[in-house]
C-alpha cells in the first residue's frame, strides 16, 4: 500500500474527520478535524496496510494574527510499510483545547507537554500536563508570535539597582 | 567521666511522628539527583522515589539548558541559523548542521553536487564516531571504568583535529553550507583521515578488550534496563536505543539521504534490549562508520567534480566570480544582506544522528526567515523511556540507565 492509498483509506473510513490533503516536496499532509484526532490516530495505528505505529513528533505553529490561530502537526511513521504521514489540525482561539493522543501514542506525552509549555495549547486527558522546558512559574508561552522579544539591559555599577529591580528572579 | 561510665543509649523509645509514614504500608524516600550530578551528563535533574534501594518512580526534569533555539531560528535568516545548530547537540555538531542543511535544501528543492555529498557523509560519520566516543567514555566512567574516558577522549582528539583542518573549528564546526562546501578541501586532509582509519581499529580493539568480556562490566550492564521492542516503538525511540531492542530501523537504510544508498554497510541489532546490547550496538556502529568513510574516501580521492552548487537562487555565489562579475557581486550582496526566500511550504527531514532520529521541521511563509523551525532531537524523545524502564531497577543502576540513553542536555533542552 502506498501513502496515497493510505490517505484514500483514511478518507473513506473516516469521512467526518478528513478535511483535505496536500503534498509538498513529496510529504503528504492530511488536515483533520480536531474533534476526531484521536480517532484518526487510532485508525492509522491499528488498520492493516497503514500501521503507523510510531509518532515521531507533535509540534505546533502559531499563525497569529490569522484565524484559526494554531495548528498542530503530528508526524507519524509506519515501521512495517516504511512510509510517513503528517496529520494537521487547526485550532481556533487564544486558549485552544484538543484531545491528547497519549492514549494511542505514549511518545506524544512530552511532545504535548512541550506544545502546552511553548504555545499554551491544552490537551484533554493528558496524564501529566505541566511545563517541561520553562520554569513552573513562568508567565506566557514563548513560541507564540505575540510573545515579546525582549532584550536585557546591560547592568553597570551606575544603574545596578535600577536594572536589578526589574529582573525576573525566581519566586518562592 | 570516661566513656565506660556513660549510660548506654536507650533503645526502642524512638517516636515516629510522621503520620504518613505510620499510615503508609510502604516507606518511600524521595531522592533528588541533579541537576549538578556528574552522572547526569549535564544538567538533567531526576527525582527518584525509592523504596529501600529499589526505584519505584522517576521524574526527569529538564529545561535547565533551554536557550530557546527554536525561537532564535524564527528571527535568523536561513544561512544564519546553521551555527545555532552546532550548539544544540554540541558533541556531534556536523550531524546537526547536516540535518538542518538537508531540510533547507529540501525546502528550496536543491541538492548538493555528488562530491560534496560524499564529503558530507565522511564528516557525518566521523562525527558519529566522535559522539559515540564521548558516550562510551562517560558511560563507562559512570559505571566505574575510569580509564575508558581517558582513552576515548584521546582518540576523539584525532577526529577533532580532522575537523579543525577541514573547517577551522573543533567543537562548534558550522561546516555544512547550503548547496555544498564553498571552500576547497584542504591539502593533506585525506591523508589525515587515512591515518585515522588505520589507527582507530586498533584503539577500538583496546576498548573491546577492556569492556566486552569484563565481568564487572557485564554484571553492571547485562540484564539491566531492558526495553521491550513494543515499548521502544511506543515511546518513539530511535537510534541505538531502538536497535538495541532488535528493531531494524535505520533512516540511512529506510529512507536513504545523501549517498547512503550507494554505500555498503550493515545495521547492528541487539537481541535482549539491555544496557549491554546497546553498548555492543554502538561499538559496532563505530566499525560500520569506518567502513562507510573508507568507501567514501575511495570515491572522493579521484573525484574532480564541483563542491558547490552554482546555478541557483539559494546558494552563495562562488568567491572568484563575485570578484570578477557585476551580476555575481550583486547576487552576493543580496544573499548576505537580505538572505534568500524559499517557496511557501513545510518540510520535515529526519536523519540518522548518532543518538537517533534528528528531525528538522521548517514551515516557510516565503520570507527570508523561517516562520516556524522545529528541532526534533533524538535524545529528548529517548529520555521519555527513563520512567518506564527505571521502574523496579536498583538505585545503583540509575546512572547506567541514564548513560545508556546517550543524552546531551544541550540537545534535550534546545
Amino acid at each position: 500500500m502506498t501513502i496515497l492509498d493510505a490517505v484514500k483509506s483514511i478518507e473513506t473510513a473516516l469521512p467526518d474527520a478528513f478535511e483535505r490533503e496536500y503534498e509538498f516536496r513529496g510529504d503528504i499532509t492530511v488536515v483533520v478535524n480536531p474533534a476526531h484526532i484521536v480517532e484518526v490516530c487510532r485508525y492509522c495505528r491499528d488498520t492493516d496496510g497503514l500501521r503507523f505505529d510510531m509518532c515521531s513528533g507533535v509540534t505546533a505553529i502559531d499563525y497569529y494574527p490569522n484565524e484559526p490561530r494554531f495548528a498542530l502537526v503530528y508526524h507519524l511513521y509506519s515501521m512495517r510499510h516504511n512510509m510517513s504521514l503528517e496529520l494537521k489540525v487547526y485550532l481556533a482561539g487564544d486558549e485552544p483545547v484538543v484531545d491528547s493522543v497519549t492514549g494511542v501514542y505514549p511518545s506524544a506525552n512530552w511532545f504535548e507537554r512541550e506544545a502546552y509549555d511553548m504555545f499554551g495549547i491544552h490537551f484533554n486527558n493528558h496524564p501529566d500536563l505541566r511545563r517541561i522546558l520553562m520554569p513552573d512559574d513562568w508567565e506566557g508561552h514563548p513560541l507564540r508570535k505575540d510573545y515579546p522579544l525582549g532584550y536585557e539591559t546591560v547592568q553597570f555599577s551606575f544603574n545596578f539597582d535600577e536594572v536589578n529591580k526589574h529582573k525576573p528572579y525566581a519566586k518562592e | 567521666m570516661s566513656i565506660s561510665q556513660m549510660a548506654p543509649p536507650a533503645t526502642g523509645t524512638l517516636e515516629i511522628t510522621d503520620e504518613r509514614q505510620i499510615s503508609a504500608t510502604r516507606r518511600e524516600l524521595v531522592l533528588n539527583m541533579g541537576p549538578q550530578h556528574p552522572s547526569t551528563h549535564g544538567v538533567l535533574r531526576v527525582v527518584l522515589t525509592l523504596e529501600g534501594e529499589t526505584i519505584v518512580a522517576t521524574d526527569p526534569i529538564i529545561g535547565y539548558l533551554h536557550r530557546g533555539v527554536e525561537k532564535i531560528g524564527e528571527t535568523r535568516r536561513y544561512a544564519q541559523f546553521t551555527p545555532w545548530t552546532d550548539r544544540t547537540d554540541y558533541v556531534a555538531a556536523p550531524q546537526n548542521n547536516l540535518g538542518y542543511i538537508l531540510a533547507v535544501e529540501k525546502l528550496c528543492g536543491i541538492a548538493a553536487p555528488e562530491r560534496a555529498q560524499y564529503w558530507r557523509v565522511i564528516m557525518a560519520e566521523l562525527s558519529r564516531i566522535a559522539s559515540h566516543l564521548v558516550w562510551l567514555g562517560t558511560h563507562a566512567l559512570d559505571i566505574g571504568a575510569l580509564s575508558m574516558s581517558l582513552y576515548c577522549f584521546r582518540e576523539r582528539e584525532l577526529i577533532l583535529d580532522i575537523f579543525e583542518r577541514f573547517c577551522g573549528a573543533r567543537l562548534t564546526t558550522n561546516m555544512m553550507e547550503i548547496g555544498g562546501f564553498s571552500r576547497e578541501i584542504p591539502e593533506g586532509l585525506i591523508d589525515q583521515i587515512e591515518h585515522f582509519l588505520k589507527v582507530f581499529p586498533g584503539y577500538q580493539q583496546e576498548y573491546s578488550d577492556l569492556l566486552t568480556a569484563n565481568p564487572i562490566w557485564i554484571a553492571r550492564t547485562r540484564g539491566v534496563g531492558i526495553i521491550e521492542p513494543q515499548a521502544a516503538i511506543d515511546y518513539g525511540l530511535t537510534g541505538a536505543c531502538l536497535r538495541g531492542s532488535g528493531i531494524n530501523y535505520d533512516i540511512r537504510k529506510a529512507q536513504p539521504y545523501l549517498v547512503y544508498d550507494r554505500l555498503d554497510f550493515e545495521v547492528p541489532l541487539g537481541t535482549h534490549g539491555d544496557v549491554y546490547d546497546r553498548y555492543l550496538v554502538r561499538m559496532e556502529e563505530m566499525r560500520q562508520a569506518l567502513r562507510i568513510i573508507r568507501q567514501c574516501l575511495d570515491v572522493v580521492k579521484d573525484h574532480k567534480g564541483p563542491l558547490m552548487l552554482n546555478d541557483s537562487n539559494y546558494v552563495i555565489p562562488p568567491h572568484d566570480t563575485v570578484l570578477r562579475t557585476a551580476e555575481d557581486m550583486q547576487r552576493h550582496f543580496v544573499w548576505v544582506i537580505k538572505g534568500f526566500s524559499p517557496p511557501v511550504g513545510e518540510v520535515y527531514v529526519g536523519i540518522e544522528h548518532s543518538k537517533g532520529e534528528l528531525g528538522y521541521y521548517i514551515y516557510s511563509d516565503g520570507s527570508g526567515v523561517p516562520y516556524r523551525l522545529r528541532i526534533r532531537s533524538a535524545d529528548f524523545v529517548n529520555l521519555q523511556i527513563l520512567p518506564h524502564f527505571a521502574q523496579g531497577a536498583m538505585l545503583a543502576d540509575a546512572v547506567a540507565l541514564i548513560g545508556t540513553i546517550d543524552i546531551v542536555l544541550g540537545s534535550v533542552d534546545r
